[in-house]
Order: C-alpha cells, then sequence, then structure tokens
C-alpha cells in the first residue's frame, strides 16, 4: 500500500469528477476517516473537481497524505490554467455563481475542509487547496 | 557550539554497539527501579537494542543538537512506541524517561574509553551527547501525556455515549434527553448517533431534551440546528424541548425556526405534543 | 449508455438512483422523466437516494429540477433515504433542497405522496 505517494489526476471529463470521487472516497478510508468526515471530503472534492472543469477549462487534482506530529490527513490540490478568478472574496460567498451553477463550490468547499487556501491570477489560472486532518 | 560535524558518536555507536548494550541492560537489570513486573528482560534488552540502532542512524545523518529532523524520526517514531506501550502497561512517565537517562553512565564510560586522551574533544562529547538525551527524553514525556490525554478522550467519548442513549418512546418517536454540559465534540457525536438511529428505526419524529443541560453555548446550538436541519433533510423533523431562559436568549440570536422549539416545557410535554402531531391519543384501557 | 431505471407503482414513478452519476446519466434521467410522467400520466415521483454517499451541488441542482419540472407537469415529488453522513454535509455546505419534500423510506415517501396528491 504506497499511500504515502501523491496522486495527480487529469480533470477534462464528469466521469473524471466520479472517479476522482472514489479516489478520494478510498484513501479517506485507508487512512481511517469517520464515515461523515470521508463524506465531507469527497463533497468538498467534487465541487472543486467540478468548479477546475466547468470554469477553468479543465486542470489536474493531486491528492496527498499529509502528516502534522502525530495526527495524518488527507490534501487535495486542484489546478487549471483558465481565466483565474478576479474578485475571490465575492467568489467565496455563497449564490455567487458566474456560470449556470448554484454558487456553492468555493464557499462550500471551504466550510467542509479543515483548511482552504485558494491563489489565482487573471489570465493565469487557479489553485485551490483543501485540507482535511482525522 | 556547534560540533555535529566532528563528533564522534555515531561512529563509536556503531562500532562498540554489543558492548554498549551489554553493559546497559546489566545496569538496568541493576537498577532499584527495575519494573519487572511490568516487562521481561527479553523485552526489556530488545527495547534497549532498537534505541540505540535508532539512535546511531539519527547521530549519522543528522543533528545531535536538534532531534526534530527527518534523520531523527526513527528515534521519534521508536520513543513513541515505548513511550505508548509503557504507559499501557502502567509505567509513569519517569520511569519511562529513566529508561533513556539510564543510558548516559553506559555511554559515557564508552566514550571516556575511547576519547579519554583528548579531554577537550571528550567533554565536547559527553556535552553533546547528554543534552542530546535529554532531550530524547523530554520527548518520552511529551508522548506519555499525550497518550494519556488520548486515552481520556476515549474514555470520555465511551462513558459519553453510555450516558446519552437515544431512547424510542413510541413506535416512530425517538427522545435524545441531553445532561451535562455540552462541548463542541460531544455534541456533534451525539447528534450524529440521533441522526442514526432515526434512519435505523426509521422514526419521523425525535424530541432532544436539553433539560439537563445547564449552559449551551453559541457553537453547541449550532450544533443542535445543523442536526435539526439535517435531519428535516432525511425526512424526519425534531423538537427541542426543555428550554430556560438563559439558554433562550442563544437560540434565538441564531434564528432557531420557532415551530421546532418546544419552550418551557418537559419531555414529557413534549412527548404528548409528538403524539398529538402524529394523530394518537392515549386512552385509558376499557373495562 | 446506462440508464438509471423508472418504475411504475400505481399512479407513481420510481427512480431508485444507485451509481455514482455522471453529467450525462443524470441529463438523460431528466429526460426520461419528464417523458415518463407525461406518458404514465404520474401523479407523483419518488426519489430513492439511500444508495448515495455522495450529494453534492450538481446532484442536488438535478434534484431540484426534477422537482420544478414535475410540478410544471403536475406531479409531485419526493426524495427518499438520505443518508445522515449525506445529510450533515449538505447542510455545511449550504444546499437547502427547497421545495422538495422528503422521507425516511420509500414507505414514508408513498404515503407522503398520496396525502400531497389528495390535497391537490
Amino acid at each position: 500500500m504506497n499511500e504515502l505517494r501523491p496522486l495527480t489526476v487529469s480533470l477534462k471529463t464528469s466521469e473524471d469528477v466520479v472517479r476522482l470521487r472514489q479516489t478520494v472516497r478510498e484513501r479517506a478510508v485507508e487512512i481511517g476517516f469517520g464515515l461523515v468526515d470521508q463524506t465531507k471530503l469527497v463533497t468538498a472534492a467534487s465541487e472543486l473537481a467540478r468548479n477546475t472543469i466547468l470554469y477553468g477549462g479543465g486542470g489536474e487534482a493531486t491528492l496527498e497524505i499529509v502528516t502534522q506530529g502525530e495526527r495524518r490527513g488527507i490534501c487535495l490540490t486542484f489546478s487549471d490554467r483558465g481565466p483565474g478568478i478576479p474578485d475571490v472574496e465575492l467568489a467565496l460567498k455563497d449564490g455567487y455563481t458566474s456560470g449556470s451553477g448554484l454558487g456553492l463550490g468555493l464557499g462550500g468547499a471551504k466550510r467542509l475542509s479543515n483548511e482552504f487556501n485558494i491563489v489565482s491570477q487573471v489570465g493565469a489560472g487557479t489553485r485551490v487547496t483543501i485540507k482535511r486532518w482525522r | 557550539m556547534n560540533l555535529s560535524g566532528k563528533s564522534q558518536l555515531a561512529g563509536i555507536l556503531k562500532k562498540h554497539e554489543p558492548e554498549i548494550l551489554a553493559d546497559w541492560t546489566q545496569s538496568q537489570l541493576a537498577a532499584s527501579t527495575l519494573r519487572s513486573d511490568l516487562m521481561t528482560e527479553a523485552e526489556l534488552r530488545e527495547q534497549s537494542r532498537q534505541l540505540l540502532n535508532a539512535l546511531q542512524r539519527g547521530a549519522q545523518e543528522g543533528q545531535l543538537n536538534d532531534v526534530s529532523g527527518p534523520q531523527w524520526q526513527e528515534a521519534r517514531d521508536l520513543l513513541t512506541r515505548i513511550s505508548r506501550s509503557r504507559a499501557q502497561q502502567g509505567y509513569t512517565p519517569s520511569e519511562t524517561a529513566t529508561f533513556v537517562f539510564s543510558l548516559k553512565q553506559p555511554l559515557f564510560a564508552r566514550l571516556r574509553k575511547e576519547i579519554g586522551s583528548d579531554v577537550t574533544a571528550l567533554a565536547d562529547e559527553l556535552w553533546l551527547t547528554t543534552t542530546l538525551l535529554d532531550r530524547l527524553a523530554l520527548f518520552t514525556t511529551e508522548r506519555y501525556q499525550q497518550s494519556r490525554d488520548e486515552l481520556i478522550a476515549r474514555q470520555q467519548r465511551e462513558l459519553l455515549e453510555l450516558s446519552t442513549p437515544v431512547v424510542q418512546l413510541w413506535n416512530g418517536v425517538l427522545a435524545l434527553p441531553l445532561i451535562g454540559t455540552l462541548d463542541s465534540e460531544r455534541t456533534q457525536v451525539v447528534m450524529e448517533s440521533l441522526l442514526e438511529k432515526i434512519v435505523a428505526t426509521s422514526a419521523p419524529l425525535a424530541i432532544i431534551d436539553i433539560t439537563g443541560v445547564p449552559t449551551v453555548d453559541t457553537l453547541v446550538a449550532q450544533h443542535l440546528l445543523k442536526t435539526v436541519a439535517a435531519a428535516r433533510l432525511m425526512g424526519a423533523d425534531c423538537i427541542i424541548s426543555g428550554i430556560r431562559p438563559q439558554i433562550a436568549q442563544t437560540i434565538v440570536h441564531l434564528g432557531v425556526d420557532l415551530a421546532d422549539v418546544v419552550p418551557k416545557a418537559t419531555l414529557a410535554d413534549a412527548f404528548a405534543i409528538a403524539l398529538k402531531r402524529m394523530g394518537l391519543a392515549v386512552a385509558r384501557a376499557g373495562a | 449508455m446506462a440508464r438509471i431505471p423508472i418504475l411504475k407503482m400505481g399512479a407513481f414513478l420510481l427512480v431508485t438512483i444507485q451509481v455514482d452519476m455522471h453529467d450525462r446519466l443524470a441529463l438523460t434521467l431528466q429526460d426520461d422523466l419528464t417523458t415518463r410522467i407525461v406518458a404514465d400520466r404520474a401523479h407523483g415521483v419518488l426519489i430513492d437516494i439511500s444508495s448515495l454517499d455522495v450529494v453534492d451541488s450538481f446532484i442536488g441542482r438535478m434534484i431540484s429540477d426534477i422537482s420544478k419540472m414535475a410540478q410544471v407537469l403536475d406531479a409531485h415529488t419526493v426524495v427518499v433515504g438520505m443518508q445522515p453522513a449525506v445529510a450533515i454535509t449538505l447542510v455545511e455546505l449550504g444546499l437547502s433542497l427547497e421545495g422538495v419534500r422528503t422521507a425516511l423510506d420509500v414507505e414514508r415517501g408513498m404515503e407522503l405522496l398520496r396525502l400531497q396528491v389528495s390535497e391537490g
């Protein structure tokens, strides 16, 4: 079980989203997340993966097992080379959507995670990182 | 005084491992602090051997004056394991730290033998070694604390599960009488188990009674509300009963839908309301 | 491509979602349901999600859309069997599924549909 190696998957189609969900679920189970924690992480991943495809023009997701002292967790990074987000604060607000979604993706993923970080540059792309700890 | 680059400790440990191990084990077995009731000679020898190995490897690659680096991971992991297992066996934290401290005497004796002729080098080496072992011993006490904390947390959880059972009052009506102070974690655990019970018993109505809870802070109130919302999404309703004036303000500030709350009511009153909602009534058995 | 089966149960339609859905599958389901509601003159739709261990905003949107569509076609919708972990996550996510009635299981869902239909 070589779980310590980071895993990167490409995100281009909605089947990729389904596959990512399954992968995240498997890893979360492996390191012993409870059911609610698993579900929150998988759901956050799903939201961010969709965003990457819908607004970022496709990209990739990286899954890494992380440790902090004695506790372990999962770190997911979603990156794309899309148009970028001009106003991140606005994008984090619930209900805001520049597309046809419900506008809950970014803010929702943030609420579902223990740590959340976003870096975005107009014209260059976006990178969102979330962490959930056991 | 960073002498790590010139330290001979790693080399000496490697070259004389069997002798150092033998000396060390012997002195541990002879000590008055030996807990022969908790560990066999063979186990003690094995733990000592493992630590010497990990020490040797750490000293080889890493800084002697800083044990937080990756080269010392093996030693830290080993000491964590030892600390945990000793805690479980009933060793005191001092006894576990003494295990590390007890290495000083045989190790110093060996250093004196190998470097004795060079007084300055010996002094430096002794200093490095003693501070290294001090740090590692402190590490074991920290780990000991941590594992005790985890044990207490686990016991609290188990006690919690026993003390807040979800009760089925009637076919389709569950009750969760909460007693004592609620903290965020406890509330989450309890609420999750309520939702699980709702599914398991297919109960569309749950009464959460907080008569026995002296204070409810904002965080706990939020958990309560999230539970009510989650239950609703699942197809069940929650009634919160037993709210006292002190708690009422917190709840109102959070924008609770008052239809979910039965203020000043006891669990019994809430049950009566539940029956009514289900279209049931209690009647005397006919003569 | 596999489709999600739609069963007729009296005046109602029952959809049991058991797979992790990707976009096309979800859209096909919506189309199929619309067609069947009209074809079978169904008064209600029961969506069983007891096998779903994840519901994200996309699926949530799909469920809302189905409910609105059904309403336009004069049919009621009830979603049943949501798992606790999913419910807790949806609350945190901020998804309210407003306007969608829910029930614990298929049996209670049917009861609810009958009640709604009789109320007009």
